[in-house]
């Protein structure tokens, strides 16, 4: 399954609902197309949510920090929302786990936005 | 599956998809648990990334070797590129906090991290990696491993 991203508003913050597998060529270019894309438009409160996310490898890990790295070094701020078993594994072993901030819930994923 | 199977493949991102499909139905095949499954294809996905991109740079002249071998204990996965053979020492510790927020240079963390053994030989005309997970228990073959 490829990946399908989405893209909605919430109060102000940019939720982008990924599905499928973020992996080498066309997942991580739409990755990371789809964030240059919101940080020029202006948008840097970014939630990722992951929770449709099956299958991730070391490329779609680093279109996640780099998508982190963008967002910060402009201003803003990016948040990822419900890991996948799978997903949470990997950025664990990484140690990138607690680089994220990661949220379980979307409600308090809004709000935690300064 | 066959004591040994082997595939010739082009240096295309299509390949990483085939190697990352094979072990998924092999490593299925051979009795290997869910999470197992996903380690093996996991961790050939990233020998294919690595053969395919910094080995072979997508040189269409230039060919992956993937082979799978079953052996009394082991799956042996082998992944051959036509390089000009990997440099190990110049590979930097993705978990070294001032390589956390790299976003490359994990590929080679995952296979160790999910393989039992992970055994890379670099040379002039390419390099070969060897993958190796223990069969544990009940195997497809029906017979027995050695836990």
């Amino acid at each position: 399954m490829s990946m399908k991203l989405s893209v909605r508003q919430v109060d102000g913050v940019t939720i982008v609902d990924c599905s499928g597998r973020i992996t080498l060529g066309e997942g991580s270019v739409m990755m990371r197309d789809t964030v240059r894309d919101l940080l020029a438009k202006g948008n840097k409160k970014i939630v990722l949510n992951l929770g449709e996310v099956n299958y991730i490898d070391s490329s779609g890990i680093g279109e996640l920090v780099s998508a982190f790295t963008t967002t910060k070094n402009q201003g803003g701020e990016l948040k990822l929302l419900h890991l996948t078993k799978k997903v949470h594994d990997l950025l664990q072993i990484t140690k990138l786990y607690t680089v994220f901030d990661v949220k379980d819930d979307e409600a308090a994923a809004v709000k935690g936005f300064k | 599956m066959e004591q040994t199977v082997s595939y010739t493949l082009d240096s295309t991102l299509e390949t990483v998809d085939h190697a990352e499909e094979k072990a998924t139905r092999i490593a299925t095949e051979l009795g290997f648990g869910e999470d197992e499954v996903m380690q093996i294809s996991m961790a050939v996905r990233e020998g294919a990334v690595n053969a395919v991109l910094h080995g072979n740079a997508y040189a269409p002249d230039k060919k992956v070797v993937l082979s799978f071998e079953r052996t009394a204990e082991d799956l042996v996965i082998t992944i051959r590129d036509q390089g000009k053979g990997i440099d190990l020492g110049g590979i930097p510790n993705p978990l070294a906090p001032e390589n956390l927020l790299k976003t490359s240079g994990r590929g080679i963390f995952l296979m160790r991290s999910f393989m039992d053994v992970v055994e890379i030989r670099p040379s002039q005309t390419g390099t070969e990696i060897k993958l190796i997970k223990h069969v544990h228990g009940q195997s497809a073959g029906g017979k027995e491993g050695s836990q």
